[in-house]
């Protein structure tokens, strides 16, 4: 049971820093970038070949793997922004180019990482001492640090502008600040972010596969809506604290989902249709709460 | 100061098109306070998108101290040029406390990785913000979709003013408060113009402001203007006076309208 709550909480650390991306574009740009679907297996994809084809150092090729994502996030704002596609649309654009992309960077569908010098490796050297808690121990450390390096952004005047590019638009603009340069670096860091949790994901569960991003969007949002209907915050700190709050939560579910929904006949296979299932009623029971309560809330 | 020379501007779908701004010439020197009247689509509030810069007219130029900035986009001329429009949503960030609005209005260029709000910033907002009268001083870190329309266009006023502009640019900007609101909100322009000697554009309907507010007054039709008054002229003009030229025009309209349809 220690073991399995254990496991429960390292997946959702991992998939947590990817739910801090999907709520950059989500909850600050307002913006429902499809993009992450492709990016994360973009960061799983980079992260992987570098240290199984070069022998690169497994950190460097995470680092990597950030810098990836944020080229895939880039691209899609560049879709929307200068070329003027929907939003919706240009995400699904980069996701299926990025496709093809990723099997570019992976040769073939899978890898597998069983020989490998992979991060999870150094990390049970390293943290020996505490024996089957590094692992968390490092996740923990690797979410916490992105979470504090974002809260410490947001409230930067750059952070500001970011956030308020998408609460108030023509305000902003206004105010001075070119929204199109914003929606393009709010992607990046997102699909940044999302890409480098795809790689600690590889690392952690030793292989790539080529279908592994899809649905990162909607379990990014589970743990975002998740999150933030259990920390009802518009604070920064609080709100990435939310969301990594909401990503334990979802993915402690599935484990027991996974181990003990037999019962009800529930399969693995099932998880994205229960996932989904779960983010529309989140999604639809605001909506129905405030027409039951005529409350009037903001966007 | 802010110079407009043969300004037009022309919408068009497909066949159609509409003649929204039908050369438009006007010098405004510093400290100049002009009062924009005229009908609903006299072109009014698309002179004013031509001068903070959401729309490239079809033809002329817009210049502002000497700098011709026809085609600049308008985040660029943001720091030159405040705007105040009508509805109180706005000009604020809805999810954003009144003290992060307020650092979002402060600096309108090379914002920096730096934190935002420092306690020397919260101070200075408040004390901007105590003028007001409104204890807003005292909610700081409140959002700023929990204040009243007043209240967020009064912040919105004090916003304008932190970021110290050349032109300012208020399209209505009480139309939407109650009368009391509106009053507090016109006086604290007015006095703020005042002390900073911009350049002001305003755009009303309510006709004894028009008069009462400002040096200099022109009356649009039609995307032209129609009516230029200045100094004492403007002064001594009644609301009556006004009204009538007003009207006039619209019954030579509607007379031309008629025969038109005839």
């Amino acid at each position: 049971m220690v073991a399995l709550l254990m496991h429960a909480a390292e997946q959702g650390l991992v998939f947590g820093i990817a739910a801090l991306g999907v709520f950059i574009s989500y909850r600050i740009l307002r913006f429902p970038d499809l993009t992450v679907d492709g990016s994360f297996v973009t960061g799983a994809a980079i992260a992987s070949s570098l240290i199984v084809v070069q022998g690169l150092d497994p950190a460097l090729a995470l680092a990597l793997a950030f810098a990836a994502g944020c080229l895939a996030g880039m691209l899609t704002g560049f879709l929307h922004t200068r070329l003027g596609i929907t939003d919706l649309l240009a995400g699904v654009l980069s996701m299926i180019m990025l496709y093809s992309i990723n099997l570019r960077i992976m040769g073939k569908p899978t890898i597998s990482l069983l020989r490998a010098e992979t991060i999870t490796n150094v990390i049970s050297r390293i943290l020996a001492p505490v024996g089957s808690a590094a692992i968390l121990v490092f996740l923990a450390g690797v979410a916490l640090v992105v979470k504090l390096l974002l809260d410490l952004f947001l409230k930067t005047e750059v952070g500001l502008a970011l956030r308020a590019t998408g609460d108030n638009e023509a305000m902003i603009t206004a105010q001075g600040v070119n929204t199109k340069t914003m929606k393009v670096a709010g992607l990046a860091l997102s699909n940044g972010l999302v890409a480098l949790s795809g790689g600690l994901v590889a690392h952690y569960s030793g292989f790539v596969d080529i279908g592994m991003g899809i649905g990162t969007i909607v379990t990014g949002l589970a743990a975002v809506i998740l999150g933030g209907s259990l920390i009802r915050s518009r604070r920064a700190g609080w709100m990435t604290a939310s969301v990594l709050l909401g990503s334990l939560i979802y993915r402690t579910a599935v484990m027991f989902a996974l181990r003990y929904g037999y019962a009800i006949g529930f399969q693995a296979s099932d998880l994205k249709l229960v996932t989904s299932l779960l983010v529309i009623v989140a999604l639809v029971i605001p909506t129905f709460r405030d027409r039951f309560l005529q409350r009037r809330r903001p966007c | 100061m802010l110079e407009l020379k043969g300004i037009r501007q022309v919408f068009r779908s497909g066949q159609d098109q509409v003649v929204a701004l039908d050369g438009i010439d006007l010098l405004l020197d510093r400290g100049d306070f002009l009062t924009i009247i005229g009908s609903n689509g006299a072109g009014k509030s698309t002179l004013l998108d031509v001068i903070a810069g959401v729309l490239v007219p079809t033809a002329g130029r817009v210049l502002v101290g000497g700098l011709d900035l026809t085609a600049t986009p308008a985040w660029r001329r943001a720091r030159r040029i405040g705007r105040i429009v009508q509805n109180p949503l706005s000009g604020t960030a809805p999810t954003m406390t009144i003290a992060e609005n307020m650092a979002l209005a402060m600096k309108r260029s090379g914002r920096s990785f730096f934190p935002a709000l420092t306690k020397r910033r919260r101070r200075q907002f408040a004390l901007a913000l105590s003028t007001l009268g409104m204890g807003l001083e005292h909610r700081l870190d409140v959002p700023a979709f929990l204040l009243s329309g007043g209240e967020r266009q009064a912040l919105t006023v004090t916003m304008a003013t932190l970021a110290k502009p050349d032109i300012l640019l208020l399209d209505e900007h009480t139309a939407a408060l109650d009368p009391a609101n509106g009053k507090l909100i016109a006086d604290l322009t007015e006095a703020h113009v005042k002390r900073t000697r911009l350049v002001t554009l305003a755009v009303t309907h309510n006709m004894e402001q028009a008069i009462h507010l400002g040096n200099r007054l022109i009356m649009m039709h039609q995307g032209a203007i129609v009516l230029s008054l200045e100094g004492e002229e403007k002064s001594k003009t009644s609301v009556g006076q006004l009204v009538e030229l007003f009207s006039r025009r619209h019954i030579v309209d509607d007379a031309l309208l008629l025969e038109a349809a005839s």
